[in-house]
C-alpha cells in the first residue's frame, strides 16, 4: 500500500515504513537507544529527503521512548534524579550543538563532519563496550565475581548528591558533563544520542545496567521534543503522516523491545548493542571510502 | 441556425487573420489531485489541428512540452581527498524545473530546429538554463542533473511519441511521477514544419495536494509552533497508548 507523505512529497510503501518503525523500537526498548542512528540512513534509502528524515525521525524517536519509558517506569528502573541531571546538560547542550551546527554550516562541509562524527563515535562506543562485555562474560565464566562499583576519578569530583534508584553518591558534575556532549552531539548528529549516553552511564558513572535504560529513554524523550519543535518551526520538515507510520511501528517495537530485554542478561544485552554500533559504523565508514556509484549529486534550494 | 453559422464565420475569419493552422487541445483531467494515495498520474493531451488552406507538401509535426515549478539546485561532484570521497566541487543553478517532459511526433531534429529551441527553449537543457546567464559555465553539472532526473523519471524526453493522424489529429501520454510537487504545470503545443514554428498553444494544469494531505501542508506552513506542539502530542499519546495496551494484555 503507497502512501503519499505531504511534507516529503514523495509517494512510499506504508508497510515498509511500519517495519523500520517497528525494527527501531524493538532496538529502543532493548538497549534504551533512541535508534535514531539507525533510523536516518535508513529513511535516506527508502528515499526520504534527508531534511525530512533527520527532523521527522525526532517525533518518532519521542513516541518509542515514551512507550519504553512507561514500560519501566512500571519496574521501577527509570533513575528521575539522574535523568533531570542528564537533561539540564543536555537542553544546553543541544542549544550549543545547534549554534556549532549553523557556525559549520557557513564553513560549508558539514555533511562530511556529521559522516566523520558517526564514523568515529560510533568506532569508540562500540569498540569499547565490545571488549568489555566480553571480559565481563569471561571473568563471570571463570567463576571470579564481578567487580561492582569500581572507583575512579569521577568519585573525587565536589557537589555529590544522591542518586537512590542508581545507588550512587557521586558528584554531579560528570553527568552533567555527558548530559551536555551528549546534548551538542544530538543537535550535530540529528540524534537522541543514546548510544553515547548509554555507555557512558554504565563506564564512566558506574550506574547499573537495568537503571541506566530507563534513564536514558526518559532523557531522549525531552531532547527529541526540543529539536522537533525546533525543525517544525525552523524548517517546517516534520512529516507527521511519515512520523505516524514510524511511531505505530516503533511504539509496538518497544514494548517487545523491554520484554527481550529483561529476559536477556546485562553482558549478552551490552555485546549485541556493541555489535550493532559497530555494524552500522563499518558499514558508514564503507560508504566514505568505496567510490560512489554517482560522483554527482543535487540538492535542491541550496 | 443563422445565429450559429454567423458565430462560425466570425471564429473563422478571426483565425484565418491568426494563422492558417492552429491547435484546439483537450486533456484527460484540468487538475492533478496529490490524495494520500497517490501513485503518480497520466497526463493524455489530445487534440486536433484546424486549417483553412490546402496540405503543404511538407508534413507538420508536432512537439509539447509540460514542466513543473522552477526552483534553484546545486549540482555536487564528489573526489577522493585522503582517501574518503567528499564534495569538492558544485555549481549553483539559479531556476531549474522540478519536472519537465518534452514529445515530439517525429525525431528530435525534424521536428525542432536550432532557432526555434532557441527562442522557445524546447529541449531539456534549455528548459534549464532560459536564460543565457550561466551557458558559457561547466557542462558537466548541467549533464549530471538532466542525467539523474532522467533517471528518476522527473525529465523527459519522448521523441516519437505524439501520434498524429493524418496531418490533423494528434495525442500523446505524459506520465507523472510521484514526487510532484504543488503548482501550476504550463502545457506548451508547438506545431513546426521543417523545424521552424508554425503556430504555438498554451495553457496550464494545476496540481494540488487534497484532504488531509492539504490540510497538514498548509498548517505546516502557516502555523508551523502548532504543528510542532501537535506532532509533540501525537507521539507521545500513542507512546502512552502502546504502553498502556501492552500492560492490561500482560495483565490477561
Amino acid at each position: 500500500m503507497q502512501v503519499y507523505l505531504p511534507i516529503a512529497e514523495v509517494s512510499v510503501n506504508a508497510f515498509l515504513l511500519l517495519g523500520l518503525g517497528g525494527l527501531v523500537g524493538v532496538l529502543s526498548g532493548m538497549f534504551g537507544v533512541g535508534g535514531g542512528f539507525l533510523l536516518t540512513p535508513l529513511l535516506f534509502f527508502v528515499g526520504i529527503p534527508p531534511a525530512v528524515a533527520v527532523a521527522t525521525q525526532g517525533n518518532q524517536i519521542m513516541a518509542s521512548s515514551m512507550s519504553g519509558v512507561l514500560a519501566h517506569l512500571k519496574r521501577r528502573t527509570v533513575d528521575l534524579t539522574m535523568g533531570s541531571v542528564l537533561l539540564a546538560g543536555g537542553l544546553v547542550g543541544a542549544f550549543l550543538g545547534v549554534m556549532l551546527f549553523n557556525y559549520l554550516k557557513k564553513l560549508g562541509q558539514v555533511d562530511l563532519l556529521v559522516e566523520l562524527c558517526y564514523v568515529v563515535f560510533l568506532a569508540i562506543v562500540g569498540g569499547l563496550m565490545m571488549i568489555e562485555s566480553i571480559n565481563a562474560i569471561r571473568r563471570s565464566r571463570a567463576g571470579a565475581p564481578p567487580k561492582r562499583k569500581k572507583h575512579n576519578w569521577v568519585h573525587g569530583l565536589p557537589f555529590k548528591m544522591r542518586f537512590r534508584v542508581s545507588g550512587l553518591y557521586i558528584s554531579v558534575i560528570p553527568p552533567l558533563m555527558v548530559g551536555l556532549l551528549v546534548g551538542v552531539l544530538a543537535a550535530i548528529m540529528g540524534v537522541g544520542g543514546g548510544f553515547i549516553m548509554v555507555p557512558a552511564m554504565i563506564y564512566l558513572l558506574g550506574m547499573p545496567t537495568k537503571v541506566v535504560i530507563g534513564t536514558s529513554l526518559f532523557q531522549i524523550i525531552f531532547v527529541s521534543a526540543a529539536t522537533t519543535l525546533l525543525h517544525a518551526t525552523t524548517s517546517q520538515t516534520v512529516d507527521m503522516i511519515l512520523a505516524l507510520l514510524l511511531l505505530i511501528g516503533g511504539v509496538i517495537g518497544a514494548q517487545f523491545g523491554t520484554m527481550i530485554g529483561a529476559r536477556m542478561k546485562a553482558e549478552q544485552l551490552r555485546i549485541f548493542l556493541a555489535a550493532l554500533v559497530l555494524l552500522v559504523c563499518a558499514k558508514l565508514a564503507l560508504d566514505l571510502v568505496i567510490m560512489p556509484s554517482d560522483l554527482y549529486s543535487i540538492s535542491v534550494g541550496g | 441556425m443563422r445565429l450559429l453559422t454567423l458565430i462560425c464565420l466570425t471564429i473563422l475569419t478571426w483565425l484565418n487573420t491568426a494563422a492558417a493552422e492552429t491547435v484546439v487541445l483537450g486533456l484527460n483531467q484540468d487538475q492533478v489531485s496529490i490524495t494520500a494515495d497517490f501513485q503518480g498520474s497520466e497526463l493524455l493531451i489530445f487534440g486536433a489541428i484546424r486549417r483553412d488552406k490546402p496540405l503543404e507538401a511538407s508534413p507538420l509535426q508536432v512537439a509539447l512540452t509540460v514542466s513543473g515549478p522552477s526552483s534553484p539546485v546545486t549540482i555536487r561532484k564528489k573526489s577522493r581527498v585522503a582517501g574518503i570521497w567528499i564534495n569538492t566541487d558544485g555549481q549553483r543553478i539559479g531556476a531549474a524545473p522540478s519536472f519537465y517532459a518534452v514529445a515530439t511526433s517525429a525525431a528530435w531534429q525534424d521536428t525542432v530546429g536550432p532557432a526555434l529551441d532557441g527562442r522557445h527553449h524546447l529541449s531539456i537543457g534549455q528548459a534549464i538554463y532560459p536564460q543565457d546567464i550561466e551557458r558559457n559555465d561547466d557542462s558537466r553539472f548541467q549533464d549530471a542533473l538532466i542525467r539523474i532526473r532522467t533517471d528518476e523519471g522527473q525529465y523527459q524526453l519522448l521523441e516519437n511519441e505524439v501520434t498524429l493522424q493524418e496531418q490533423t489529429l494528434f495525442k500523446s501520454r505524459i506520465r507523472l511521477p510521484s514526487n510532484l510537487v504543488e503548482g501550476s504545470y504550463p502545457i506548451r503545443v508547438f506545431l513546426t514544419r521543417d523545424g521552424e514554428l508554425v503556430s504555438e498553444y498554451r495553457t496550464n494544469i494545476q496540481v494540488r495536494k487534497v484532504g488531509l494531505e492539504r490540510f497538514l501542508y498548509t498548517t505546516a506552513h502557516n502555523t508551523p509552533l502548532l504543528y510542532g506542539i501537535m506532532s509533540l502530542a501525537i507521539a507521545l499519546f500513542a507512546g502512552w497508548l502502546a504502553s498502556s495496551l501492552f500492560a492490561l494484555i500482560r495483565q490477561q
